[in-house]
């Protein structure tokens, strides 16, 4: 593409006169990658991201071994080398392709603890805070009882109840993470509640239903992404505890939390059973915080609307 | 011939501030009306009393010859519409031009919503190229343009107008005012108008009252006010007021 | 009559993400002890040039001039310290809105007494009667018990006048007020206005009135700078408004509604390009 080519489009997507829908959303979206972008750190959050993805997609491929089967006769417990880069478990599985796999379950708390928390949080949060009076009386207070507990624990405490398996950890985490999305949610909510542009709204005629769904909570969603982003890093740290702690996912499952689990009883003469998976927590919970801190910067409204 | 707004002895109770305090007003149809009065007056409040924002403690308000009950049915919103003080805070700023005006539409059932939102843009003297632009792309005077445009989507017979030039320049106030003539002109509109600047009002409105701390001070015509013939001190001292200042 | 302030060719400059933007565009005048009124609408630089007198610009913004001169001393070179000596004890400011200027969690009587004891080594005894005599010449009633409130529990007008004791507390030479009576009531501002004009005649005080209003700015000074786009596009005394010469200032004036004129539509002002060259 020739530079006046490149040149025209950005044109287009920063005119001050958008001449349809499409445009002014993709402009808008443009100038909050620009934004984004342009901050190295949240850039590197976002590729290691994007390559967790890649690695979570194309596992199949990528890895040299079976993650569950391996060889207990000539392959115990071996350093790093050139065959194994990072060495091999007890039971004789090459811990590489175990990590390479594991980044699916990674992936699947991280995407299923989202999609049920942030969503619940949210709904109770609007509601809450818009509503007032009783109802919001009533979901804060039980917003309040979850917050009491310590979150591993009442995490713990879900799974001994449910059984543990990787999707009652899951729930558990789950359970336990909506009640500060719900608070962010309302305290946005209360300060646009006011506002003369919701006032306008209701003078249209609109449900108060409405005006939550469609007014209200898309100014609440930026923070919230935000947020959700940021504690990522929480959820697959306390998804591994849960893990390490024998009450997520279970052996041979090669989640991250179970295989530092497993690996602990050698982490002193081979660490890098431990030691490996612990390192890819460490990575992917980074690449999580930088992107967070990147779309704080990006999304935040009060940082402007320019 | 039905008064378009009829207020009787209104109340209104703000935790137990007493913010309306027994008003009581006339508007005819196609009537400018002005409401004038400090901050704390009350000129608002009954505003917004009317337009189903304020709790109601006692009296009432008929529209249109209906009387209203403390919910506002949805059929109301089409007859009587507002336009907001502040131009920054009355437009939502995630929202394109577009979709501002879709809502009402949206709401309301209208199928011929593309029509309408060029008509309403064409008519407040945007055009097109607004069309798809953010709040946060726009100058108060534009702002002020789209918010009249969306009061006046839904073909109110009535608009409320809450000082809807005192946060602009004073010649983009001349532009607004300008518009809202014309649209009062051209669709037979009844406005009932607040301001604290007399001269305003004067040039809006063919009658007024005035209002102090929740209570009405007088009712005027415009020309009583030009004419200077008012009988009371504090009408009197807002007068002077608006003259500009004169060295003791 | 002697300069206060000599102000020629004034820039100010803020960097943003699509280039540099020019608030202040090269600003000439010159202020002895009068009132000198500066008219713009919103984006004039009025407020900035205000602000750049002041030393209250936001750092990123860069300021240039030819001179910048108070009382002979040149602003742009002196150290930040002297600058802040100078703020406050020489020259005071009055912003729009005493909620936003005064500190809510402070008393007013406290705020006047620590403004005039960082300016000048007075007993605590005396400061205290200071302020008090303070409070009462910009007309509070009851400046006992003003002198123990706090800046929510007055009104806007009243904390209006609280803002002007505090600033005319250390005996300034010159006053920038930056729509002082914007947020005030019609009959309150005639007033704050009325003491401020009296404080001022008094003192022999140089003051600066920034007001987008140029018939209030007329009434009150004695001189006029109508800004548009960060330049002066005419400079005139305020008695001589009604022969403006050029068509920003003639049409600002006729485009506002008066009582007792008749005319629909308003005239608009039609902003021709060259007036921002």
């Amino acid at each position: 593409m020739s530079a006046d080519a490149i040149q025209t489009r950005r044109d287009w997507l920063l005119s001050e006169r958008p001449a349809s829908r499409m445009q002014a959303r993709l402009g808008r979206a443009y100038v909050a990658w620009r934004r984004f972008s342009a901050n190295r750190l949240a850039f590197l959050g976002l590729l290691i991201i994007i390559a967790l993805l890649v690695v979570a997609a194309t596992a199949g491929v990528l890895a040299p071994y079976s993650p569950t089967f391996g060889d207990l006769k000539g392959s115990r417990l071996l350093a790093p080398s050139a065959e194994h880069w990072f060495g091999t478990d007890d039971l004789g599985r090459d811990i590489l392709s175990r990590i390479l796999y594991g980044s699916r379950w990674t992936l699947y708390v991280v995407i299923l603890v989202a999609i049920i928390a942030a969503p619940i949080g949210l709904l109770v949060g609007t509601v809450a805070g818009y509503a007032g009076g009783w109802t919001d009386a009533i979901l804060m207070r039980i917003t309040d009882i979850f917050l009491a507990f310590p979150k591993l624990i009442l995490a713990l405490a879900f799974v001994a109840a449910l059984g543990p398996g990787i999707e009652n950890a899951v729930l558990a985490i789950a359970i336990t993470s909506w009640p500060p999305y719900a608070r962010i949610a309302r305290a946005e909510t209360l300060t646009v509640r006011n506002s003369d542009y919701i006032k306008a709204v209701q003078l249209m005629g609109a449900s108060p239903f409405r005006i939550v769904l469609r007014h209200i909570m898309p100014l609440c969603i930026s923070s919230l992404i935000i947020r959700v982003t940021l504690d990522m890093a929480g959820i697959i740290l306390t998804a591994a505890g849960l893990g390490f702690l024998g009450l997520g996912a279970q052996p041979p499952l090669p989640e991250w939390g179970t295989m530092i689990a497993s690996g602990r009883r050698f982490v002193l003469d081979q660490w890098w059973v431990a030691g490996a998976p612990g390192f890819a927590i460490l990575i992917v919970s980074l690449g999580f915080n930088l992107l967070g801190d990147g779309l704080r910067d990006a999304l935040d409204p009060r940082s402007g609307d320019q | 011939m039905t008064a378009a707004i009829a207020v009787d002895r209104l109340g209104v109770i703000f935790d137990r501030f007493h913010a309306l305090k027994g008003v009581s007003l006339d508007v005819q149809p196609g009537e400018s009306f002005g409401l004038v009065g400090e901050s704390g007056s009350g000129k608002s409040t009954l505003l917004r009393a009317i337009a189903g924002l304020a709790p109601v403690a006692s009296g009432s308000i008929t529209v249109n010859g209906k009387k209203l009950g403390t919910r506002r049915e949805k059929a109301f919103y089409r007859e009587v519409q507002m336009v907001f003080q502040d131009p920054y805070g009355s437009l939502h700023p995630r929202q394109t031009v577009d979709r501002l005006l879709q809502e009402p539409l949206a709401i309301h059932g209208f199928a011929d919503g593309e029509k309408r939102i060029q008509r309403a843009l064409d008519e407040v003297g945007l055009g097109n190229g607004f069309r798809f632009r953010y709040s946060h792309q726009l100058s108060g005077g534009q702002r002020q343009r789209v918010a009249i445009a969306r009061a006046l989507i839904l073909e109110p017979s009535i608009l409320l107008l809450d000082e809807p030039t005192s946060a602009l320049d004073a010649s983009v106030q001349a532009e607004v005012l300008n518009l809202l003539e014309e649209v009062r002109r051209r669709r037979k509109l009844t406005f009932l108008m607040v301001s604290h600047d007399l001269a305003i009002i004067t040039h809006m409105c063919g009658r007024l009252m005035v209002m102090q701390s929740g209570e009405a001070v007088e009712n005027l015509s415009a020309d009583d006010l030009v004419e200077r013939r008012v009988t009371k001190d504090y009408t009197r001292n807002l007068l002077r007021a608006s003259d500009g200042f004169v060295r003791a | 009559m002697s300069t206060l302030l000599d102000v020629e060719d004034l820039r100010v400059t803020f960097p943003t993400r699509t280039g540099l933007v020019e608030a202040v565009r090269g600003v000439t005048f010159s202020l002895g002890r009068e009132r000198l009124g500066i008219v713009g609408e919103s984006g004039s630089g009025k407020s900035q040039t205000g602000r750049a007198i002041m030393g209250l610009t936001p750092p990123q913004a860069r300021i240039s001039a030819n001179k910048l001169a108070f009382d002979g001393i040149d602003l742009l070179s002196v150290s930040p310290r002297e600058r802040r000596a100078l703020r406050g004890k020489r020259i005071a400011m009055i912003l729009q809105d005493p909620k936003y200027s005064l500190d809510p969690v402070m008393s007013i009587g406290r705020q006047i007494v620590e403004t005039l004891r960082t300016h000048e080594k007075v007993g605590k005894a005396e400061a205290r009667d200071r302020a008090l005599a303070m409070l009462e010449a910009v007309q509070i009633r009851d400046p006992a018990r003003v002198f123990d409130l706090h800046p929510h529990e007055v009104s806007g007008g009243m904390g209006q006048r609280a803002m002007i004791a505090m600033m005319l507390i250390a005996g300034p030479e010159m006053m920038i007020a930056d729509e002082p009576t914007s947020a005030l009531d019609v009959t309150v501002q005639l007033d704050v206005l009325g003491i401020l004009d009296r404080l001022v005649s008094e003192r022999g005080m140089g003051l600066i009135f920034i007001s987008h209003d140029l018939r209030l700015v007329s009434s009150f000074c004695d001189r006029v700078i109508v800004m548009y786009a960060g330049k002066v596009v005419e400079q005139l005394k305020a008695s001589e408004l009604g022969r403006a010469q050029h068509p920003y200032t003639r049409g600002l004036l006729n485009c506002m509604p008066k009582i007792g004129a008749d005319r629909h539509p308003l005239p608009v002002l039609d902003r021709k390009p060259e007036w921002a060259a």
